[in-house]
């Protein structure tokens, strides 16, 4: 039987700490998509992806009504478009996005992910092409994410492409200048991504996986910050194991929802993704879970090992609740999505360096940072480089959303409104490190990808 | 086999809750609308929680005649009348949530 306490908690933390089930994504193999005709190609596309995916959204709020769980995002994700894309005759893989995001209305979904290359240790014929047509595709459609793949752990990092992504950053921008640089937010440049990471812009169908899954990502640091809190005082011993046991609860619920989903729609469980991902409403803030913990402002020194502590007990709470745990899973440090980051960004406390230390010990990396609209291209890949570096020297993924945000300067703000959120312009270093960025080639692999 | 087993257990059953201020009649009316349309109740808690009313009730609707929707929306409105929260939730959240 249930105690009253245990029914209650579960009741508090939905209807008042913004418990969500913030992702249902279902990933849609594409490969047997390819044709040597390109439209022949788009229109199988659009077919497979509205066929397979017609019950999502559906489903989706089936179970956000039985359960009463909210269920944000439904969303999908595909196989990276340059596998699928490169047998064909095109030159430019804009009409594919196109056909990507024709689906995406058609079922419903909000985000459509996979308009991906992988190129961490070399360039096909058609990485270049869907690379070169990121800027394009991005900004002529609505719902279409994409990512590209520059290095990895074992393979070290493609200097090519990060100054290649550098100039694409860039064109993205000047492309959606009207929007803040809209398009920018929708590209991730990644090292050693996961190929079943259900949150975007990041998320792919990778090619390890079955042809249809359900992945699901669950949310809730209004929940942690709230039991957090509770323990003010303690040791860190029982800060940890508090944030333990919460993260169990939290990822509990998402293997629940997770298993329903794939049971509805009659296709395979994949993984739960255990993070805390923050939204720009108050109360639903990462930053807010390490000021609860005793930092003065997110930001400030601390700030790296509460965030270290943090990370940890959500994943050693979240492996305990779910035997398939996937994606990223840790917490995540968006700055325009998280109302506590964009505030200690305003107050200057958070900036770039501190965000890059914190991406040591986190899961993800640089992301939905906003930065001076006159940073050059060769400073954004000198950006997206550290970052590179630090995922592929400590064998974990990093990534970079980051947004020079065309005509506007440090003291301006970028406004993307819903999840997307809004952020302060923050600066970046003024010396340049073009001569470094553009000797080409690839970053040798560290000695730790001898492991064998 | 097991499975069907453990849905058989629980497959229906929901966990209402209502908090708010006591008054009298609360559980009288809720009972009412889950006997109207054959919600047998297994199992009834209450507590005062501060000067809060806390009642948690398990019941298995296995022969009702709506489905789970339906009877939220009952609740909603009879809780909007007594001025109290009433809240319906299938009990497989609890369930997983804290139970391994």
């Amino acid at each position: 039987m249930y105690s009253i306490n245990e029914v209650l908690e579960t009741i508090r933390m939905v209807q008042e700490e913004n418990l969500d089930i913030r992702t249902i994504t279902m990933g849609i193999s594409l490969r047997d998509c390819a044709d040597a005709n390109a439209a022949k190609a788009c229109q199988r596309i659009y077919d497979k992806i509205t066929t397979q995916a017609a019950n999502l959204v559906k489903a989706g709020e089936e179970i956000e009504r039985e359960y009463g769980i909210p269920i944000i995002n439904k969303r999908i994700s595909v196989t990276p478009i340059s596998l699928v894309a490169e047998s064909s005759d095109a030159n430019n893989y804009t009409p594919f996005a196109e056909a990507m995001d024709r689906a995406a209305k058609e079922v419903g979904v909000n985000f459509i992910g996979g308009f991906s290359a992988l190129v961490h240790k070399g360039f096909t014929k058609g990485d270049r092409i869907l690379i070169n047509s990121i800027p394009e595709a991005l900004a002529t459609t609505e719902r279409v994410c994409s990512s590209v793949n520059v290095g990895s752990t074992k393979d070290g990092i493609n200097m090519d492409a990060v100054y290649r992504m550098g100039q694409v950053v860039k064109e993205c921008a000047e492309r959606t200048a009207d929007k803040d640089g809209l398009a920018c937010a929708k590209l991730v440049v990644f090292c050693n991504v996961p190929e079943d990471n259900p949150f975007m812009a990041g998320a792919f169908h990778g090619i390890g996986e079955a042809e249809c899954v359900i992945n699901v990502g669950v949310s809730g640091p209004g929940v942690v910050k709230n039991a957090v809190e509770k323990v003010k005082g303690t040791d860190f011993g029982t800060l940890a194991e508090t944030v333990k046991k919460t993260a169990f609860k939290i990822t509990r619920m998402g293997e629940l929802v997770g298993r329903a989903a794939a049971k509805k729609l009659g296709v395979p469980f994949g993984i739960v993704d255990l993070s805390l991902a923050p939204t720009p409403a108050v109360g639903d803030s990462v930053a807010e879970v390490l000021e609860a913990m005793g930092l003065e402002c997110c930001g400030t020194h601390g700030t790296t090992a509460a965030l270290a502590l943090l990370n940890d007990a959500v994943k050693k709470g979240g492996a305990m609740a779910s035997s398939y745990v996937g994606g990223l899973s840790g917490a995540f440090i968006p700055l325009s999505e998280d109302a506590g980051m964009i505030r200690a960004a305003e107050c200057g406390i958070l900036t770039l360096e501190k965000l890059e230390a914190m991406t040591c010990v986190c899961s993800v990396g640089l992301d939905m940072i906003a930065i001076p609209g006159d940073t050059t291209a060769e400073t954004l890949a000198a950006i997206i480089a550290d970052e590179m570096a630090i995922g592929m020297v400590n064998f974990k993924t990093t990534a970079v959303r980051i947004i020079p945000a065309p005509g506007k300067t440090v003291g301006d703000r970028v406004e993307f409104g819903g999840l997307l959120g809004h952020a302060p312009i923050i600066p970046v270093k003024q010396a340049g490190a073009q001569e470094f960025v553009t000797r080409g080639g690839r970053i040798p692999a560290p000695i730790q990808s001898l492991k064998n | 086999m097991l499975e069907n087993l453990v849905r058989k257990q629980t497959g229906n059953r929901i966990i209402v809750t209502v908090i708010g201020q006591d008054r009298v009649g609360i559980i009288a009316k809720v009972s009412n609308i889950l006997a109207t349309h054959q919600v047998n109740i297994l199992d009834i808690s209450q507590t005062i929680m501060q000067e809060f009313f806390a009642m948690v009730l398990i019941a298995d609707m296995e022969k009702s005649d709506l489905d789970l929707e339906t009877i939220k929306e009952k609740l909603s409105i009879l809780g909007q009348e007594l001025g109290v929260k009433i809240e319906a939730q299938h009990e497989d959240v609890f369930r997983y949530m804290h139970r391994i």
